[in-house]
């Protein structure tokens, strides 16, 4: 088994959310009529630390903020051998109207994003729906999806795997190629 | 508190069936879905590609209706069947009138049934998942479930919590998925009715019984009210209603000389002035309407978790 292979380090990985917030002030501005909304479980880690540093990149003034499950929009769930567990959607306002930012840690297949836009639908008709996400895995898609704003873009045949490591859960903030899926976990 | 994300078992034939990480399991999914039933648009496409027949050998108003609404919540195709309008009345078989539903490739069969173990029976026979919605005076196992989950909501845990059930325990299949589930969880049971109402031999299953209301509701924490079911006892096991909402009715006043709050529960339906006086059902502490909108929550988990069970 080949070891992991690191594709961005710290200082790096700290940049490049940086440089995605900073894309979101230069497009949303003040951010009226715009919210940001993590896909759980793993989006919705990238969108917290979004929003901590938009706080500080742009004097506290931030979108509104939500976090979606979208387990129970998913296309493959009686195809799957085990149930996958829900998460909380926490949601206290609707979307008629609104920007929408939609925020994964990584775009593969492009299922999750499709589910999140169908689920979003249930929070009201969005003005707009943009994707971010920090790693887009871009030959590896099931839809026409992209992402709108990107941390890296990578290559990978289909036998392998992203993680996206977190300094307060991980050790380390970090982005990491594996050859087995068992240590994505 | 442990939960899984799949259940033990393919059918839901009981709360004997189940395990205690089973019933955590659902209350999870339960959660999830209530939050999905309190959005603009309550409903999620998870069971699109699944066909639920709703098999109904005995009158339901409102496990029926509630099935339905939580199989249509979550976009199942929905088909129903009642004995009364089928050809049972022609003198089908149960297993004949399920094997030529299944033959239009019905996924799930809810049935409540007067015969107990019907659904056992049929679980041996038939390929699909299948949810038993009460049979005869046996099982009810999405009530207690319901029941069990609405007591979580206000009380926390139900570990080494004292939980009352009153009424005609000999008849109610509520009581018997109501004690089984509620001593998987760890609660202490009391049952309490005349003792003509009362299961010779209840005791085996861990609970206590008590005839005196007042003592029974002081010793409680919530307490489950369950009606008269007049329609299943072919001899008089009371002399009459009146004398039965005298000695066992559930009353305000009772309530106030308890000098404490108890939460009131009742699955329904209520027999006002019989079982349970009007002021007390209706009272700060009743969670009455609460049993009825997590029902649906609860019946969604189910439907969702067996679903997925191949």
């Amino acid at each position: 088994m080949d070891a992991p292979r690191l594709i961005i380090n710290k200082e790096r990985f700290l940049l490049t959310i940086d440089r995605l917030c900073h894309e979101l002030i230069e497009n949303y501005g003040n951010f009226e009529d715009t919210c940001l909304i993590g896909i759980q479980d793993r989006g919705a880690i990238l969108s917290d630390f979004i929003m901590e540093r938009l706080k500080k990149l742009n004097k506290k003034v931030v979108p509104r903020y939500g976090k979606l499950d979208i387990t129970f929009y998913r296309d493959d769930y009686r195809h799957r051998e085990k149930p996958l567990k829900a998460s909380s959607t926490t949601m206290d306002f609707l979307v008629e109207g609104k920007r929408v930012i939609l925020v994964d840690d990584v775009l593969y297949s492009g299922r999750t994003v499709h589910a999140a836009m169908t689920a979003i639908q249930d929070f009201g008709r969005a003005d707009q729906i943009a994707f971010l996400c920090l790693v887009d895995r871009r030959f590896n898609r099931h839809f026409p999806i992209r992402s709108d704003y990107t941390g890296i873009v990578v290559d990978t045949v289909d036998q392998t795997y992203v993680k996206v490591e977190w300094e307060h859960i991980h050790g380390q903030s970090q982005i990491l190629l594996l050859n087995d899926k068992s240590l994505t976990v | 508190m442990s939960q899984g994300s799949q259940l033990s078992t393919k059918h839901l034939l009981g709360i004997k069936y189940i395990t205690r990480e089973d019933i955590f399991t659902i209350f999870k999914a339960a959660t999830d879905f209530k939050e999905v039933i309190n959005r603009p648009i309550k409903k999620v496409p998870s069971l699109r590609d699944v066909t639920i027949v709703n098999l109904f050998f005995e009158n339901s108003t409102r496990t029926r209706i509630s099935f339905e609404l939580a199989e249509r919540r979550l976009t199942a195709d929905v088909l129903n069947f009642t004995a009364s309008s089928s050809s049972v009345s022609k003198g089908e078989t149960l297993l004949d009138t399920v094997n030529n539903i299944l033959a239009m490739k019905v996924d799930m069969v809810v049935m409540r049934h007067p015969a107990p173990g019907a659904h056992v029976f049929l679980a041996n026979h038939i390929d699909a998942n299948i949810i038993n919605a009460g049979d005869g005076t046996h099982e009810h196992p999405t009530q207690a479930l319901l029941d069990a989950f609405s007591m979580m909501e206000v009380i926390g845990n139900l570990e080494g919590k004292n939980i009352l059930i009153v009424g005609d325990i000999l008849h109610s299949r509520v009581a018997l998925s109501n004690i089984l589930c509620l001593k998987k969880l760890g609660a202490n049971v009391t049952v309490c009715g005349p003792p003509t109402l009362i299961p010779k031999h209840i005791e085996s299953l861990g609970v206590r019984v008590e005839y005196n209301i007042l003592e029974a509701l002081k010793w409680c924490d919530v307490a489950n009210v369950l009606r008269i079911q007049l329609e299943r006892q072919d001899i008089k096991y009371i002399p009459s209603l009146r004398e039965y909402a005298m000695y066992y009715g559930v009353t305000r006043d009772l309530l106030d000389k308890v000098q404490k709050p108890i939460v009131i529960m009742h699955p329904g339906p209520i027999n006002r002035g019989v079982e349970i006086s009007s002021d007390a059902a209706d009272s700060e502490h009743s969670i009455i309407l609460d049993q009825v909108e997590n029902g649906v929550a609860i019946r969604m988990a189910v439907l969702y978790l067996l679903a997925g069970k191949k």
